[in-house]
């Protein structure tokens, strides 16, 4: 039984959640095999022979997998499969793009952001944003499976040392061409990314007081978040919303200022590791699941915050 | 729509398309007799026939198909059944999954915007799917199709059943949701577009929709990727594509009088047997109840020195 993983990376290096993926492959067990597709991507492909547990490192340098285009590189990967018990790759906007297309291909089904794995086809997975858990079984002949990134420890980055072997397949769909990527240059660090976000709800009252948010984010190098109530209300631009809708986020320390906890709102944030809720209604349901909370108007306790810091 | 202008043209052309597929059926009808679907060959066929004049000129008619899951409303707290079978549905509120929302609307307005002519909403699941079905045509959507079951759809499923009503509409324009809420899966659309052979463009926040191609923004870890994709195409939305709208009374009203056409998997020649087993559903791990603090001070002394996650 082998298990192929589709690595991401950059034609460089290898990205971290890559590692959490051979970490699960590890746990269900067989030779670990990493695909690198791209373009001028040897530089990955050595350092995925580094990468502990990998047996085996496949190339496909082509300029047809240079962008990751989902068409080309499911195709690519469905030409691979035979061989394999299990394809896996991480649940990223990338692995979410080609991966339902390498499924319905091999006629199986895909399962989605596992979070444990219990058996060789078992697994869990959260559903309803994390408001449950899911233990699932498939009887497909392969498995298709993402993996949720925060779910395993990474395995180390060097001290393997697989073989590398040049894959000469070159699958080219010709229905989609790749044209620019603007990957954003942030002052703050991405809410998926960040380990401390603070958010603000609809005690904010208007988009212009989110600037007291953005003075304590600085000085805790945080990313600002939030409420669907905030986006609805106009206040904010939408992709800062955090919640089932919205991002969903799990960083060390999630500050949430003016935000009730709507329950949609709860369900992006609930898995943060320190939950601190900020919010004049004692009764608030945020206080429900925050480790630390403050009955407080947010215009006096904000300030203050920021100058504590 | 159609140029009219020429008119022997026209006749010839759609003669060509009635032809093609009039094979098409004799090969469907051989399969629908050794399967016992005769009901569902039927239905194809006074579709194939109704759809040729629009199969015409293609490019000038933008037909775009789009998705209403019924999903547990998004404000809806779920329970999960104590006997782990699933999440209780019952007496809960349901909606239009949020995703499907955003489809809806970017569809809308696409027709608003002179640059689509028709939009139709396919919803998949048990009857009170044309709940979900209705409020999309009081959005705006033109015409609805649902394809009635009352199996357990897995995405897998579901794109099948999207792949053969693609098959019959022949939309320029797949536009669905980029996950659906309930089963967080995001895998319909590109599954749809594999089975289909169609281009996709996933997690889009930015449509520019030509005549044979679509430019799409799309929302990738850390910025925004653009590509353009061949059409037909399959796109699925992100939260910044558009924000949607509320149905108005009179659209609500008019709604109810649109066509919605019914038909099951079997109909369709699809099998949605699921694929995967759940075995158990259960609430995740509970947050332990935290503490009060009195006082900012207090609060950051906390942060800093019990919780260790300030410096």
């Amino acid at each position: 039984m082998s298990i192929l993983v589709v690595a991401e990376h950059d034609n460089q290096t290898v990205k971290l959640p890559t590692r959490v993926v051979i970490a699960a492959a590890q746990q269900i067990g067989g030779d670990i095999h990493v695909l690198i597709a791209g373009e001028g991507c040897s530089a990955a492909a050595d350092a995925a022979a580094n990468i502990v547990g990998v047996d085996t490192v496949l190339v496909a340098d082509n300029p047809v997998y240079g962008h990751a285009l989902a068409e080309n590189l499911a195709e690519l990967i469905v030409e691979l499969a035979a061989e394999y018990s299990h394809i896996m790759t991480a649940t990223t906007t990338s692995g979410k793009n080609f991966m339902p297309r390498v499924a319905a291909l091999l006629d199986v089904a895909q399962i989605s952001d596992i979070m444990t794995v219990q058996s060789a086809d078992t697994f869990q997975r959260p559903i309803y944003a994390g408001n449950a858990i899911a233990t699932v079984q498939s009887d497909d002949r392969v498995k298709v499976l993402t993996v949720r990134g925060t779910a395993f420890d990474p395995v180390e980055e060097t001290g393997g040392s697989a073989t590398v072997q040049a894959i000469d397949v070159v699958t080219d769909a010709a229905v989609s061409s790749w044209l620019r990527e603007d990957v954003v240059a942030l002052e703050r660090p991405e809410l998926t990314a960040a380990s401390i976000i603070i958010s603000g709800g609809r005690g904010m009252q208007n988009g212009e007081n989110f600037a007291l948010l953005e003075s304590v984010a600085d000085k805790l190098g945080a990313a600002i978040g939030a409420s669907r109530a905030a986006v609805d209300a106009g206040f904010v631009a939408n992709d800062m919303q955090v919640g089932q809708t919205g991002k969903i986020v799990a960083p060390d320390l999630y500050i949430a200022v003016g935000i009730s906890g709507a329950i949609q709102h709860l369900a992006g944030m609930k898995d943060s590791k320190v939950i601190v809720a900020i919010n004049k209604d004692e009764d608030a349901p945020i206080f429900q699941v925050a480790d630390y909370g403050l009955v407080a108007d947010l215009f006096d306790a904000v300030p203050e915050l920021d100058s504590l810091l | 729509m159609i140029d009219t202008d020429n008119c022997e043209q026209l006749g010839a052309e759609i003669l060509e398309i009635v032809l093609e597929e009039v094979n098409d059926l004799k090969t469907r009808l051989i399969k629908a007799r050794q399967n016992g679907r005769i009901r569902g060959f039927l239905r194809r066929a006074i579709f194939a026939i109704r759809v040729a004049p629009f199969q015409l000129k293609q490019r000038d008619f933008m037909k775009i198909l789009v998705t209403a899951k019924r999903v547990v409303d998004y404000n809806v707290s779920i329970r999960v059944l104590s006997d782990q079978t699933g999440v209780d549905l019952n007496n809960v509120k349901m909606s239009v999954n949020p995703f499907d929302e955003i489809a809806i609307e970017e569809a809308v307005r696409l027709k608003e915007a002179g640059k689509a002519e028709e939009v139709i909403v396919l919803s998949v699941g048990a009857t009170n799917c044309q709940e979900q079905i209705r409020t999309a045509l009081a959005l705006g959507a033109d015409r609805g199709i649902l394809v009635e079951t009352d199996e357990d759809m897995q995405p897998l499923g579901i794109a099948k059943v999207m792949k053969a009503i693609v098959d019959i509409e022949q939309p320029r324009l797949i536009i669905t949701g980029k996950q659906a809420i309930d089963g967080d899966n995001s895998q319909t659309g590109q599954m749809l577009a594999a089975l289909a052979g169609l281009a996709q463009a996933t997690f889009a926040s930015e449509i520019d929709l030509g005549d044979d191609s679509a430019t799409v923004t799309r929302e990738i870890d850390g910025g925004l990727e653009t590509i353009t994709v061949s059409l037909p195409a399959v796109v699925t939305t992100d939260l910044r594509l558009n924000e949607p709208r509320y149905a108005s009374l009179p659209n609500i009203m008019k709604a109810k009088k649109k066509q919605v056409d019914v038909y099951t998997p079997a109909d369709l020649g699809v099998d949605v047997t699921p694929r995967v087993k759940t075995l158990k559903v259960e609430p995740p791990a509970e947050r332990k109840a935290g503490i009060k603090v009195e006082s900012v001070e207090e609060l950051v002394d906390k942060l800093r020195n019990e919780a260790k996650v300030i410096s």
